[in-house]
């Protein structure tokens, strides 16, 4: 097996908050980017990723673990010695007009990178490679003087995939990409993502809340809760036989755009009318033992009294066996 | 909630893209009273530039067989005459340059110096907003005028003088606006974005901070040229201000105000330039306000 | 028709003046629907789902130009006052907005913005006001209800702030409820069972319900029925199951065959629609709106716009190709 292009080992972010608590964003993950793979996120509201990926840019202070970017290890470079690694790793935001400064024309945007990464470049090399990504991300020529809030939310996630890849990057890290658009749009953007990635061989970390796409588009899975991995592995082995619980209300979960099998399940998973176990707590209260006990339906003494630790790639005590 | 804005399906040919600027544009020229006082305030401006070619006189040139005539079409003076005879119509004009002057520039450095102190703070942070942000506050407090008679009386009177106590108070109000205006520019996604590429603080303030919070500071900034005059002509009516042989509106009306009742017009005309340039002023920055606050566009 | 409509609306048309010109979000929407009924319209972002919604519950601005008829329980709906329509919404229409942390007063108890609500429209103590706020926070399954009473938005989970929008609009016991995608903000496993709640409380009380959503996967579990509207108009309207078995239309087919399923194979190129959704603001065309994206598009398509047929009793589609197996 190849070294990993990111390697995150034990990555803690915390957050005071008044009162002298603490707010454990992201608590103790470690995982593995292939070079060339996607790796999937995927949890809900609350479960730390959008912190995650900040972190890994280092655009939020961690507390502790280590970052490694093609061996090296980043988490305690000066911003100039980070400059390499910045280069490397990219993001592509979730709102698509927000992301692009409104002042700013098409072409200023994607030429950033370059004005940043490679100061001695001509201004006639720079526009050229501009247009050139512009081109590949299916943009032509005429978008180059336009304004972001000319462009549909479409278009301007395009060009945020320009800016994220003009440069060569390594690693590109997409936050909730496709989730502010259309369906029909969002599928677009999801081809346009694997073509370029076949094309440049640049690795993928896809942070998501939304199920089908992240299965779509992921070779390996992570699945989070209030901070915590409770499930890594292998995307389709994830997809066809969850293990955790949540994972497993998770693909519950997913509306089925078939009435007669959307009816079916629910029947299978049995009324929860009556039953419904509460939301995502706050991660302020820590709880004792695991975090996703109030919602669990396997939970037992024991998940009160010990964190389940990760093992085989699930955080549970009560790991489920492969559903027939 | 279905998008309203966006054009879509344009054709790729090379369009120029309308920029949020020159929608703004669009939106001032569609205000009937800001263009009313862009166009007054135009008008005052050529009078004071074009006046003296226009009049055979000069400002200072005693006419004593003409002593505080009343405005007349003989012998060419249309304002009028002063105590002493100078014709009052170059007189205004040439006040007029002095008050727009002192306007226009003590503004443009106070807007300088406000904005980028400003956006430093904010964007800064931590310890040295604070501190920077105390001295502001310590500035604040101290009274204008008070400042403006110690600087006067320890450098003498100075045309100068008057531009500089002005506009070291005026810059405290802009850094704050632009401090605050940074606060939540700071937030934005396209902040971040440029942070992850690893773009220096300073690029980061002057590039992407600067030109989305200069909105809500060239309105005060317009609001504040009145302001300016304002206070100019106050000080010049105290006598701390512009000295003769120079002139201003605020020593003209000064000098108006002791013959009100013999010569009403030495009074009346100056400080009606005064009173329509402050009109001006305020409808351009009303328009300006409204047109740079992009909440239509539906 | 057996039975007179709840709610008639005929050629709809909603239309806004900006200073760059007409924009027409909704150009022309016919549909019935039947007490009790459930109805899903489903569209993509410039549809005019969410318009035609809003013309129906008086919330459109004043900027906002309307044709055609809105019929509710026999009466006509444009037109009316504002004084009207406040009567009207809450009392017989209750409307879920999407975001329940804007649509809920932030400085107010929940349970005095329901009081606040069933107050508003009839006179009744204190004391009934917040037994019924109670008991109704119970129907949609807020935990612990009498607790939350006295709690504010920003104490309350987005899911549990949703369950309170939905007590909100239904408090009054009105006959027709709209939500406009009221599960879109909302993490999916609440989303799940909140759409359930909504599903159950409104069967319960014989409401009719309007579900305005993007997501087919939310329409195929909750609706009867189901409308596609695209570019302003609605393109098929159809039994749920029939409309998920058969889909006559191509933006309907286009729109089920786009999604990424957790069956199909992971890593298949999806299926797209070419190009993007047309702006409200963009002109009238002659012909058929889709017709610049539709896969089987055919000449007479650019030229005639093809009128909302019934293929089948109860399936009715808007296309000039001849029904497909």
């Amino acid at each position: 097996m190849s070294s990993p292009l990111l390697r995150v080992r034990n990555l803690r972010v915390e957050f005071a908050l008044r009162g002298g608590q603490t707010l454990r964003a992201v608590d103790d993950l470690s995982f593995d980017v292939q070079p060339g793979e996607t790796l999937g996120i995927v949890g809900e509201s609350g479960c730390g990723k959008s912190t995650l990926a900040r972190a890994i840019l280092r655009l939020t202070p961690i507390h502790s673990g280590s970052l490694e970017f093609d061996g090296k290890r980043y988490e305690q470079l000066t911003p100039r010695q980070m400059q390499p690694t910045r280069r490397a790793m990219r993001l592509v935001f979730q709102d698509p007009l927000a992301s692009l400064n409104p002042r700013w024309t098409i072409r200023d945007a994607v030429r950033e990178p370059l004005e940043i990464f490679e100061p001695a470049m001509s201004r006639r090399e720079r526009d050229s490679e501009v247009e050139r990504w512009l081109d590949r991300v299916g943009l032509g020529a005429g978008y180059l003087a336009r304004y972001p809030h000319e462009l549909s939310g479409g278009q301007n996630q395009r060009v945020s995939i320009a800016r994220a890849l003009i440069g060569g990057p390594r690693l590109v890290i997409c936050d909730e990409s496709v989730s502010a658009l259309d369906v029909s749009i969002q599928a677009q953007i999801l081809n346009l993502l694997a073509d370029l990635q076949r094309e440049t061989g640049i690795a993928l970390l896809f942070i998501s809340h939304d199920l089908s796409v992240v299965r779509h588009i992921s070779r390996s899975l992570l699945v989070m809760y209030l901070g915590r991995m409770v499930e890594y592995g292998a995307a389709a082995d994830t997809f066809a036989n969850p293990r955790h619980p949540y994972t497993r209300t998770l693909l519950d979960a997913v509306p089925i755009a078939d009435p007669a099998r959307e009816r079916a399940r629910r029947l299978a998973t049995g009324p929860t009318v009556g039953e419904v176990k509460g939301e995502a707590g706050s991660t302020m209260h820590s709880l004792s033992g695991c975090s996703y006990r109030p919602r669990c339906r396997s939970a037992t003494a024991l998940c009160k009294i010990t964190t389940p630790a990760l093992q085989h790639g699930v955080a549970c005590h009560h790991a489920l066996t492969p559903s027939l | 909630m279905s998008e309203l804005s966006s054009a879509l399906q344009r054709n790729a040919a090379e369009l120029r893209g309308e920029s949020l600027w020159r929608a703004a544009l669009g939106r001032f020229s569609a205000n009937r009273a800001a263009m009313g006082g862009l166009i007054l305030l135009a008008m005052i401006t050529a009078f004071a530039l074009f006046a003296p070619l226009l009049s055979p006189h000069d400002m200072e040139t005693n006419d004593w067989e003409r002593i505080q005539i009343a405005p007349t079409l003989e012998q060419n003076h249309w304002f009028g005459t002063d105590a002493n005879g100078r014709d009052l119509f170059v007189r205004v004009a040439a006040g007029a340059r002095v008050s727009l002057a002192i306007g226009l520039i003590t503004t443009i450095v106070s807007v300088l110096i406000g904005v980028v102190y400003g956006a430093i703070a904010g964007y800064v942070g931590g310890r040295t907003d604070q501190i920077m942000m105390r001295i502001v506050d310590v500035l604040y407090a101290l009274p204008l005028f008070f400042a403006i008679i110690i600087l006067v009386t320890i450098f003498g009177r100075n045309i100068f003088l008057v531009f500089a106590a002005i506009g070291a108070v005026e810059w405290l109000t802009i850094a704050r606006i632009v401090r605050g205006q940074t606060l939540s520019a700071k937030q934005m996604e396209y902040v971040e974005a440029a942070k992850s590429m690893g773009a220096p603080t300073r690029r980061i303030i002057f590039r992407h901070i600067v030109p989305n919070v200069v909105g809500p500071v060239i309105v005060f900034a317009t609001l504040l040229v009145p302001t300016v005059i304002l206070v100019e002509s106050f000080l010049s009516f105290l006598g701390l201000g512009v000295q003769e042989p120079s002139t201003s509106w605020g020593l003209l009306i000064s000098q108006g105000t002791s013959s009100l009742d013999t010569a009403p017009w030495l009074l009346v005309i100056p400080a009606a330039f005064l009173a329509a340039t402050m009109y001006a002023f305020n409808f351009i920055g009303d328009g300006l306000r409204d047109a740079l606050d992009p909440k239509d566009d539906a | 028709m057996s039975r007179e409509a709840l709610l008639s609306v005929e050629d709809l048309s909603v239309e806004f003046k900006t200073r760059r010109g007409r924009v027409a979000a909704v150009r022309s929407v016919t549909f019935e629907l039947a007490a009790g009924q459930c109805l899903g319209i489903v569209g993509e972002s410039g549809s005019g789902k969410s318009q035609t919604c809003f013309a129906i519950a008086g919330l459109l601005p004043q900027s906002a130009r309307t044709g055609g008829q809105i019929r509710f329980k026999g009466r006509e709906l444009l037109g009316a006052s504002r004084a009207d329509f406040d009567r009207i919404r809450g009392r017989e229409i209750g409307f879920i907005f999407q975001d329940p942390m804007t649509s809920l007063t932030p400085h107010r108890t929940v349970g005095a913005q329901l009081c606040e609500m069933l107050q508003h429209h009839e006179s009744i103590s204190g004391a009934a006001a917040r037994q019924r706020a109670i008991e109704i926070m119970d129907r949609v399954q807020i935990p612990d209800a009498e607790a939350r009473f006295s709690m504010y938005p920003f104490e309350l989970s987005g899911g549990m702030r949703q369950r309170v929008v939905i007590a909100t609009a239904l408090i009054l016991r009105p006959a027709l409820v709209i939500a406009d995608e009221p599960t879109t903000a909302l993490d999916v496993t609440v989303q799940a069972e909140v759409l359930r709640t909504l599903r159950a409380v409104v069967a319960h009380a014989g409401t009719a319900l309007i579900l305005v959503t993007h997501d087919l996967g939310v329409v195929a579990g909750s609706c009867d029925e189901v409308a596609v509207m695209y570019a302003g108009r609605i393109v098929e309207r159809a039994a749920t199951d029939t409309l998920f078995r058969d889909p006559q239309h191509p933006y309907t087919r286009a729109l089920l065959d786009c999604r990424p399923t957790l069956e199909q194979e992971a890593g298949s190129r999806l299926q797209t629609i070419e190009g993007v959704p047309p702006s409200p603001s963009s002109m009238e065309v002659p012909g058929c709106e889709f017709a610049a994206r539709c896969p089987v598009v055919m000449p007479v398509c650019t030229t005639a716009r093809p009128p909302l047929t019934q293929r089948r009793p109860g399936h009715a589609a808007a296309c000039h190709q001849e029904q497909s197996a």
